[in-house]
């Protein structure tokens, strides 16, 4: 109702503006001021959380290297993580993470960029359309499903193929697996988009020169794309590293320094839901650590984006 | 990749350049079949690994409704038809008869108990049926088969437990019944629902739309319509881009020091004169969904800034033209037209919020709530967070009604997402 009250007005104004001497300059409008105001610190919200995420988590980061059983070094080179003794070691965490993480890069890069190439490049538009949506339903499932599948699905199928006394009921494979299957989508959308922003001369003049579909596809569109393709691998490295459910579920509740896929050990994401989600008290030193394994996480997956934003900027080829 | 690196194809325009064109016309025409059979294999394997995708997707689906029917077997600790004298099923009886029954099985302790949490006066045919199940009865599930296993070995199963657990009986069961999604939480998975995980859900959604909803679409206005090329609007888009990709579980340590124990004079509720003795220290569903605002706000920023920048520059120079201000060019011209992208985007990053548990997790989600939520200073759980739990159990019957919970969320899902759909053809319809 405010509303029509005010395009009255805006007439209103108008018929009484036609009258001769007039006043054209700019008044200062106190209502679009708050208005412009209110919505600028809704955009700087968005700085709050950021200085926030780094405040506190530091806050309790720095609590934790502060404590006299831990040092820095000890933190990043140690091999045992085992807090209940003193022993705060990352790289069995971090490790698991990087298997999970190299795991679901392996199926997800080759698999999203054939799905990208075959949807860009080959498949009908009405396929396409089919297809897409249908993709993009994986992407959108709640990780704690995928989670579930991968510890009663994936697990026993592993099981039943490599024998249940090689793989164990809680691995880093299966969660792997079911992460890369989660990636596949992100993935590819994304190098799809990137692949559809390649103009069609490019393609066209592959063609004239008596290249086949295929040869067009990898030597010309592809290449052309590779900032884009290359951004949306990094991103998709970097959701794997802070996916936390899947591996929180499947991939096993204990730190372990192993190199074996089907054996279970922990990641950084899967410590922290584990450890948070039973009874802490606030200021042990249990608790601090979640903060510094929060820490290390942020600024690993902060680097990867920054990263994948920077290849976006500086070498994105410009088509007219 | 072994076709771009292929030496021949790399070399074949130096070949043009030095020799003879019939040489090079022969080379061309006998590399011809060899590309043409590269491109068909590799066109298999694109087709191949969409296919995985679909395969997987429909593995999914497949292996959760496969759990949540199927025979499952259970034994009483007292059979049901002994407790009624004529032989009459117990389900058929009313509640007068029925409640002798339980005072006569029941210690007077747990019979006062169940009788302080509701009057018996209240109590309906159906509870009084279902209490009489539960307290005398006892039945506990043994084992469970999951929906295919159940329909191709049908008499297997029937002679294996007859012989395994004598006094047992095979019941055939629909994990995912009104029952399940009517009862609060239990710690016996055939008693349990998933009610209070629903409500719990309903409530922190409410708070991550009323909260985000605005201020995502403000901050979008900004961005897109007031900010001008300047250091502070640039490092707040990139702010914007960057907090998009910073894991979930991350927030959920930032709205557990914040919300949970910075301000947990409010999220508790102590603020405003409000105090419950069952809320646990500022761990509620007001700071579970400030977090999960917090969380999809970026996305809600980025999504509704694409709508906003797809409006024609024309609407807005025109009205100008006609004397509007800033404000009221977007208020009247540029949000309805951005609209129906904003909605879109908007629900789609909800239902993002709507499947995060790890940030919940975190946050200090509770793992028992018997009671459905009454405010937003309660307890809370949710649908995402009760299929972890019940995921993390070893036994049994705890995966079946997980998968049942799956359904439940999924298909709520499905619908915030066809709401989507919905309401971006209704108003585009009506708009443009």
């Amino acid at each position: 109702m405010a509303n029509e009250a005010k395009t009255i007005s805006i007439t209103s104004q108008m018929t009484r503006n036609q009258s001769p001497g007039i006043d054209l300059t700019k008044r200062p409008r106190l209502g679009e001021l708050l208005i412009q105001a209110f919505l600028f610190i809704c955009g700087a919200i968005s700085i709050f959380t950021t200085i926030g995420i780094v405040l506190f988590l530091g806050q309790e980061a720095v609590h934790f290297f502060q404590s006299p059983e831990v040092t820095l070094w000890e933190f990043l080179t140690g091999t045992v993580w085992q807090p209940q003794i003193g022993y705060f070691g990352i790289l069995p965490l971090l490790s698991a993470t990087i298997m999970t993480t190299t795991i679901a890069m392996i199926v997800a890069i080759p698999l999203g960029l054939g799905v990208a190439v075959y949807l860009s490049e080959y498949a009908a538009p009405k396929t396409r359309s089919t297809l897409k949506p249908i993709l993009e339903i994986i992407a959108g499932i709640p990780t704690v499903v995928l989670g579930f599948f991968a510890l009663y699905t994936m697990t026993p199928f592993l099981r039943s193929i490599l024998g249940k006394d090689v793989v164990s009921i809680y691995n880093t494979g299966s969660a792997g697996l079911v992460m890369g299957i989660l990636i596949l989508p992100l993935i590819s959308s994304m190098v799809e988009d990137a692949l559809s922003a390649v103009p069609r001369s490019l393609r066209e003049a592959g063609y004239a020169i008596g290249a086949t579909r295929f040869e067009v596809a990898t030597q010309v569109v592809l290449p052309a794309a590779i900032s884009g393709v290359s951004a949306a691998l990094i991103l998709g490295i970097s959701r794997a590293v802070g996916e936390a459910m899947i591996v929180a579920i499947a991939a096993g509740a204990g730190p372990a320094l192993t190199a074996n896929p089907f054996k279970p050990a922990e990641t950084i994401t899967g410590h922290i839901v584990r450890i948070s989600g039973g009874d802490l008290s606030y200021d042990s030193i249990d608790y601090n650590s979640l903060f510094a394994l929060a820490m290390v996480l942020f600024f690993l997956t902060l680097i990867l984006n920054l990263i994948s934003q920077r290849i976006i900027r500086h070498f994105r080829e410009v088509y007219e | 990749m072994s076709p771009t690196d292929d030496p021949q194809t790399e070399a074949r325009p130096e070949k043009n350049r030095d020799s003879s064109i019939m040489l090079d016309r022969f080379q061309f025409s006998s590399n011809l079949a060899r590309r043409h059979r590269l491109g068909r294999i590799w066109l298999v394997l694109l087709r191949f690994s969409t296919l995985v995708g679909i395969l997987a997707l429909t593995a999914l689906i497949a292996s959760i409704i496969n759990d949540s029917f199927g025979y499952a077997a259970i034994q009483y600790k007292v059979d049901p038809n002994s407790l009624t004298a004529q032989g009459t099923p117990l389900s058929e009886l009313s509640c007068e008869e029925l409640i002798p029954i339980l005072e006569e099985n029941l210690s007077t302790n747990r019979f006062r108990q169940l009788i302080s949490e509701k009057p018996l006066a209240q109590w309906s045919q159906e509870e009084c049926y279902e209490t009489v199940l539960a307290e005398v009865a006892k039945p506990k599930i043994l084992e469970t088969w999951s929906l295919v296993y159940s329909l191709r070995y049908k008499d297997l199963l029937k002679v294996y437990t007859e012989q395994k657990y004598p006094g047992s009986e095979l019941v055939f069961k629909t994990w995912l019944n009104r029952d399940f999604i009517d009862s609060p939480q239990s710690s016996d998975p055939l008693l349990a629902g998933i009610r209070t995980a629903i409500l719990g859900s309903l409530f922190v959604i409410a708070i991550v739309i009323v909260v985000a909803f605005p201020i995502g679409i403000a901050a979008a206005i900004y961005l897109e319509e007031y900010a001008t090329p300047n250091r502070i609007n640039g490092i707040i888009q990139t702010n914007i881009n960057n907090l998009a990709g910073v894991p979930s579980i991350i927030y959920g340590m930032l709205g557990l020091t914040f919300f949970v124990r910075i301000l947990e004079p409010l999220t508790s509720g102590s603020v405003f004169g409000y105090s419950d003795p069952t809320t646990a220290n500022g761990r509620t569903i007001l700071a579970a969904g400030l977090t999960l605002a917090l969380l999809i706000l970026p996305v809600i920023i980025i999504n509704s800034q694409e709508a906003i920048r797809a409006v024609p520059g024309s609407l807005r120079e025109a009205s100008y033209g006609m004397g509007a201000t800033r404000w009221q060019t977007v208020w009247h011209h540029v949000l309805p037209y951005a609209l129906p992208g904003i909605l879109t985007g908007t629900i789609l990053s909800v239902s993002r919020a709507f499947g995060e548990t790890a940030p919940l997790v975190v946050v200090g989600a509770s793992t028992f709530v018997r009671f459905d939520p009454d405010s937003i200073f309660s307890k809370f759980t949710t649908i995402p967070i009760q299929i972890y739990q019940w995921t993390a159990r070893p036994q049994d019957a705890y995966k079946n009604i997980a998968a049942a919970a799956i359904i439940v969320l999924l298909l709520l899902l499905l619908t915030l997402n066809a709401t989507a759909i919905f309401l971006r053809n209704r108003f585009s319809r009506r708009l443009v």
